[in-house]
């Protein structure tokens, strides 16, 4: 497909209406994505044609779902680069997947006295269970801090890193800032210490090209409504033979190999960590979100997002009271900001009036905005179908708002 | 002193002026705002917060010449606006006048709609403390 945004836009229904009146000017993006007519049509599809349990049936309604099935997760395998399909777990998304690292892997290799580092701009899924992990086990949880523009201060990471780093999990790219974290290198120390690495990757994997190979992670996170997918859907990524030295995560049937009340066998990954029966219909809609995104390649549709920012920033940087949040050198399309003597609710409010839907609030980072010393941002996440006009009719809507208090 | 009744009918056909524009109407709750006397700075204790406010609001009453008066604030300034318009209707009036209000002008302006469902859900928080502070006098008077 060519990257023509008219077409693009035909492609998404729910971006066809009006708001209070005004044409909708969807700017949520990082909060979720809205979903192409193909993935609704693959859920119709799929209840009206295919529905059916995976794996065991012996009929082909059966049959041909599991295909569907496992075609998605191949399709993921390509789309991240893993080795193989086993390598991919289906989960309820982004912070299940990393639950499930904590109580599994952490179970497994975290004790006494070990440290896990984190950085101060993660998201609260990154944060808790990791709370939770170390109060369980007597570990320490170690956080690298940040510069005022966002991004990590590397030679604190560094002195953070030791031997009792058992392991590093970092936002690839951070939801409230936008900043792309130097994930390469920041994967390199981790494991010359011996650390093993989680990625945070639900605001990466829409923007940016990932290659868990090259990356070298041992677990990369993400959801599939943050990816024009459905919602309800994750993925959790892992090497094989950490996958395979980890106990399973949640108990009862698919996950077993044999079951006695004596004893039970676990089956094969990925099977091992999805117990009962998965959520196949947005699996299986999930694949035509990837052939969407696939069809327009990554590299335009982040070039796409990068002018869209560039254009924003360049609209905005001279309002009077507006106070750009995040300005790191590295980051993905989000527009986090403050407007001098307003709360970013009130913000929000009046964008909305103009049909502009954007999140204010933490960002469910709070220790991110104690660090800036603020309560929140409004933030507006740009995806591939927003257009310059939109981008435009933002900027006036801030300009228009800023001047109440900012004459 | 106009009656609660009265007060609503203004404040309605003051919206009806403002049209169907909604960045407009907002703007205008925003302005309400400035209308607050100023609120004491220690006052602004977790113990006067009205709880179910995604936003901060303060409030407090007190009685005088078997009247309830209210002070808040809030950080917002749409919700300013917003208990503005509250002390503007319930403000110096008894008790019984308070605690039996029916305040429809909410519904008639269509605030529902204008604010969305967190802001409403404050709102009603912000109504229900109001009447509780009344209900207290009231029993504190009759006692």
């Amino acid at each position: 497909m060519r990257f023509d945004i008219d077409e693009i836009r035909g492609l998404f229904p729910v971006l066809h209406q009006e708001v209070h009146g005004r044409p909708l000017i969807y700017f949520d993006n990082a909060a979720t994505t809205q979903k192409p007519k193909a993935v609704i049509d693959s859920l119709l599809n799929y209840y009206e044609h295919d529905n059916s349990n995976i794996h065991r049936g012996a009929h082909a309604l059966a049959d041909r779902a599991t295909r569907y099935y496992e075609e998605t997760r191949e399709a993921i395998r390509d789309f991240i680069n893993a080795k193989e399909s086993a390598e991919v777990i289906f989960t309820k998304g982004t912070t299940e997947s990393i639950n499930l690292v904590a109580k599994t892997f952490g179970n497994r290799f975290i004790g006494k006295d070990d440290e896990i580092l984190i950085s101060t701009m993660e998201h609260h899924s990154n944060i808790v269970p990791w709370q939770m992990l170390c109060e369980e086990k007597g570990a320490h949880l170690k956080v690298i801090p940040i510069t005022e523009e966002g991004e990590i201060i590397w030679d604190e990471f560094e002195k953070l890193l030791s031997p009792k780093t058992k392991l590093v999990s970092i936002v690839h790219a951070s939801n409230a800032l936008g900043t792309i974290n130097p994930v390469e290198k920041i994967i390199e120390a981790a494991h010359a210490v011996g650390a093993k690495v989680l990625l945070d990757g639900a605001q990466s994997t829409s923007h940016l090209d990932i290659d868990v190979q090259n990356l070298d992670c041992d677990f990369f996170a993400f959801s599939a409504h943050k990816l024009y997918g459905p919602t309800g859907l994750g993925v959790l990524y892992g090497k094989r033979e950490l996958l395979e030295a980890i106990p399973p995560f949640l108990g009862g049937g698919e996950m077993i190999k044999e079951v006695t009340f004596e004893k039970t066998t676990y089956n094969e990954i990925p099977f091992k960590f999805e117990a009962g029966t998965p959520n196949i219909a947005d699996v299986i809609a999930f694949k035509e979100a990837l052939v969407f995104i696939n069809s327009l390649g990554k590299a335009h549709i982040k070039k796409h997002e990068d002018e869209l920012l560039a254009h924003a920033n360049e609209l905005t940087k001279h309002i009077k009271g507006f106070i750009p949040v995040g300005t790191a050198s590295e980051k993905v399309s989000v527009l986090s900001f403050n407007i001098n003597g307003m709360h970013p609710f009130d913000v929000g409010q009046m964008l909305d009036a103009r049909g502009i839907a954007v999140r204010t609030g933490h960002h469910c980072t709070q220790p991110l905005m104690n660090r800036f010393g603020i309560e929140g941002t409004v933030r507006a996440s740009f995806a591939v179908y927003n257009t310059k006009s939109e981008i435009e009719n933002l900027a006036e809507g801030i300009a228009r708002i800023a001047r109440i208090k900012n004459k | 002193m106009s009656s609660i009744a009265a007060i609503q009918d203004e404040i309605v056909s003051e919206f009806e002026i403002l049209g169907d524009d909604r960045e407009s109407t907002i703007f205008y709750i925003m302005e309400l705002g400035g209308n607050l006397a100023d609120f004491p700075e220690e006052e602004q204790k977790d113990e006067n917060l009205i709880k179910g406010c995604q936003s901060k609001v303060w409030l407090i009453a007190k009685e005088e010449n078997g009247k309830v008066r209210y002070l808040a604030d809030s950080n917002t300034d749409i919700t300013k606006g917003l208990i503005s318009l509250l002390i503007r209707v319930l403000d110096n009036k008894t008790p019984e006048e308070i605690i039996s209000a029916d305040l429809n002008f909410i519904d008639r302006i269509g605030m529902g709609n204008l604010i969305g469902s967190q802001r409403s859900n404050g709102l009603a928080a912000m109504i229900k403390q109001m009447k509780f502070y009344a209900l207290a006098f009231q029993t504190k008077l009759n006692a």
